[in-house]
């Protein structure tokens, strides 16, 4: 790994660098997986995007221009201008914080309560773990976007609503595949240990269990964000997800695609094509890091 | 066998049984009163017989208790009330839009079968080649793609194309028809939707078949038939594919299940009167009873669905039974 060890010298064990998840460890990891390469490239170029938005979007992204509706795409509108004479670029560009921001907190959030709740049902066990089960079960029963549908009717739309909407979904989903994982540390000797040692069983969930199911735990979260950015995209383009004048990519979709589809079609093709980026980048890398992750389902 | 059916019939009920309770405290989760929203229409000043009256009508005035037995009751007997929204038996609302519902499900599910298990096929036969990555590309934008903007391009496309070819643009027709009754009118509506919703459904299909494939290859019984001469064609038609097949189907089923509800974006992409449309127009209208219902029966046929790939997955494969 080191220059030392490719000219051949061997170090001293106490030379040798303890840290796994250095840069070379990602830069190695990026070499081994092309396509998770792309995805991280994408994902990188988004955060980019979202972060410098102020200085990259030529245009205020809300503000209607009525004089330029319709616009082609031209020098000066490097995507065209929609139906209220907003630049699509620029809207575009905003448009990725608010998917960003969207799909991180529900995933990370639905992911982490997942985690803890999945963890919780795998040690404590026995009744309780079955009744877990079956409210899980209850759960999943639910598509996707009727459960979030279903809270969007209840709480109403708006950008707060949607996070919540997206993250209840998720925290069964993952609170299953992360209990089947712990169902299987539980039976390691350390916890065995651990509960001798008179641990509580706060400490041995959070400082032994835990650690060793993070591979699901990072393996489930990078394939959410990707689910949530297409779920959010999904609920604005019905109209009940962020609202206008937020620029969101679904929402893009939403105002007047099909009714301008003929006249002006740039105003359907570039948030889709956004979307579809965005999702792609995700699920590309997220399917690297399981293969990396999971030695069982690395492709031969 | 039929030890396995029973219990599973066991297991599907207590399931039922917590999302009837889930969808029924869901919708009486919604802050402020129902009725207040609904008599008062923004006034805020309801006359109280008309409170009186909205609340006998949908038996908010007995204790909770009662309303949700009596609301399993209903919905067991098919007997799901008023909409809020319409006012129409809700049986009615939903038995028109069923039936287009349930045939583009079924097409987008034959259109994936036809897409996915010759790719996965060949994609995994050629591991790592070209056509492989070619494939997992196609199967990994079809995951990515929204199949609302697919169907978005799809309008998009149609419109254009048969502007230049005949001058007139044409727009696939909204009224439904049923497929015995007109099956090219049926068909010129229902082919979109389904393809579009097809491609989506056809990408976790072809992934599932690679793996499942990919794992079936490496087993022993395919390298004796290798090493007994056999021709690669007839080894994954006869053996390999059988196999690996079986994860497939229940993949297949579990999708052709969300298709049900799931549908709701497509429908608004092409306009089409369909169950996930009525919902969307409920929950944008407050008719919290037609939601309920449409809730209570997307999981319904979710959990039925998953009932009856278990029951196949444990007819294909024997070992399933005695677990």
């Amino acid at each position: 790994m080191t220059a030392a060890t490719e000219a051949g010298i061997q170090p001293e064990l106490e030379d040798l660098p303890e840290r796994r998840l250095g840069v070379s460890a990602a830069l190695q990891f990026l070499r081994r997986n092309p396509l998770g390469a792309a995805g991280a490239l994408v994902i990188v170029a988004m955060f980019l995007m979202a972060a410098f938005a102020d200085f990259i979007a030529p245009y205020n992204p809300v503000a209607n221009a009525f004089d330029r509706m319709h616009q082609p795409p031209s020098f000066e509108n490097w995507f065209g201008t929609d139906q209220f004479g907003r630049d699509v670029f620029s809207r575009l560009v905003y448009g990725a914080r608010t998917a960003l921001m969207v799909g991180f907190l529900s995933s990370l959030i639905g992911g982490t309560i997942g985690l803890v709740l999945g963890v919780a049902s795998a040690y404590f066990g026995g009744r309780i773990d079955l009744i877990f089960q079956r409210v899980l079960d209850v759960f999943m029963a639910f598509p996707l976007i009727i459960l979030a549908l279903a809270v969007i009717a209840i709480f109403g739309s708006g950008a707060q609503n949607v996070i919540i909407a997206i993250t209840i979904p998720f925290i069964p989903r993952c609170a299953r595949v992360v209990r089947s994982t712990a169902l299987a540390i539980r039976e390691m000797p350390y916890v065995d240990a651990a509960r001798a040692c008179g641990f509580s069983h706060s400490r041995i969930i959070l400082r032994h269990m835990v650690p060793n199911v993070m591979a699901v735990y990072l393996i489930m979260i990078t394939a959410f964000v990707g689910q949530a950015i297409l779920l959010e995209a999904s609920l604005s383009y019905l109209g009940l997800g962020v609202q206008e004048p937020t620029p969101a990519w679904g929402l893009m979709l939403q105002g007047g695609a099909e009714e301008y589809a003929e006249s002006a079609p740039w105003i359907a093709i570039f948030p889709g094509m956004a979307i579809s980026l965005a999702v792609f980048g995700f699920s590309l890398f997220g399917d690297a890091v399981r293969d990396e992750l999971d030695p069982k389902l690395r492709s031969r | 066998m039929y030890q396995y059916i029973l219990k599973r019939i066991l297991l599907t009920i207590p399931t039922l049984f917590g999302a009837a309770l889930l969808v029924f405290l869901l919708l009486r989760l919604v802050p402020g009163d129902v009725c207040l929203l609904r008599m008062s229409g923004g006034a805020g000043y309801v006359d109280p017989k008309a409170m009186d009256f909205c609340r006998a009508e949908l038996g908010l005035d007995r204790s909770y208790v009662v309303q949700f037995l009596d609301f399993v009751w209903r919905f067991i007997r098919f007997d799901f009330g008023n909409s809020m929204w319409t006012g129409m038996p809700i049986r009615d609302e939903i038995g028109l839009r069923f039936q287009l519902s349930l045939q583009i499900a079924i097409m987008a599910t034959l259109t994936a079968i036809v897409i996915a298990i010759p790719l996965g096929t060949v994609s995994a036969v050629k591991q790592n080649t070209w056509i492989d990555y070619g494939v997992r590309a196609f199967s990994i934008a079809g995951i990515a793609m929204p199949s609302f903007w697919l169907g978005i391009l799809i309008i998009l496309g149609l419109l254009v194309t048969t502007k230049s070819l005949f001058g007139t643009p044409w727009m696939p027709p909204i009224k439904y028809v049923p497929l015995w009754v007109d099956p090219i009118y049926n068909l010129s509506m229902t082919i979109f939707p389904a393809l579009a919703t097809g491609y989506r459904y056809s990408a976790v299909a072809t992934r599932m078949t690679r793996s499942a494939l990919l794992e079936v290859l490496r087993e022993d019984y395919v390298r004796t038939a290798r090493a007994k001469g056999l021709v690669q064609k007839l080894i994954i038609r006869r053996h390999a594919l059988r196999n690996a097949l079986l994860p497939v189907v229940t993949i297949l089923g579990i999708e052709f299940a969300f298709l049900m509800g799931g549908l709701v974006v497509t429908e608004q992409v092409f306009n089409l009167n369909g169950l996930g449309k009525l919902f969307v127009g409920s929950v944008t209208n407050q008719d919290y009873t037609m939601t309920q219902t449409l809730v209570m029966l997307v999981v319904t046929i979710f959990v039925i669905t998953n009932f009856v790939v278990d029951i196949i997955y444990a007819w294909l494969d024997p070992r399933i039974r005695y677990k």
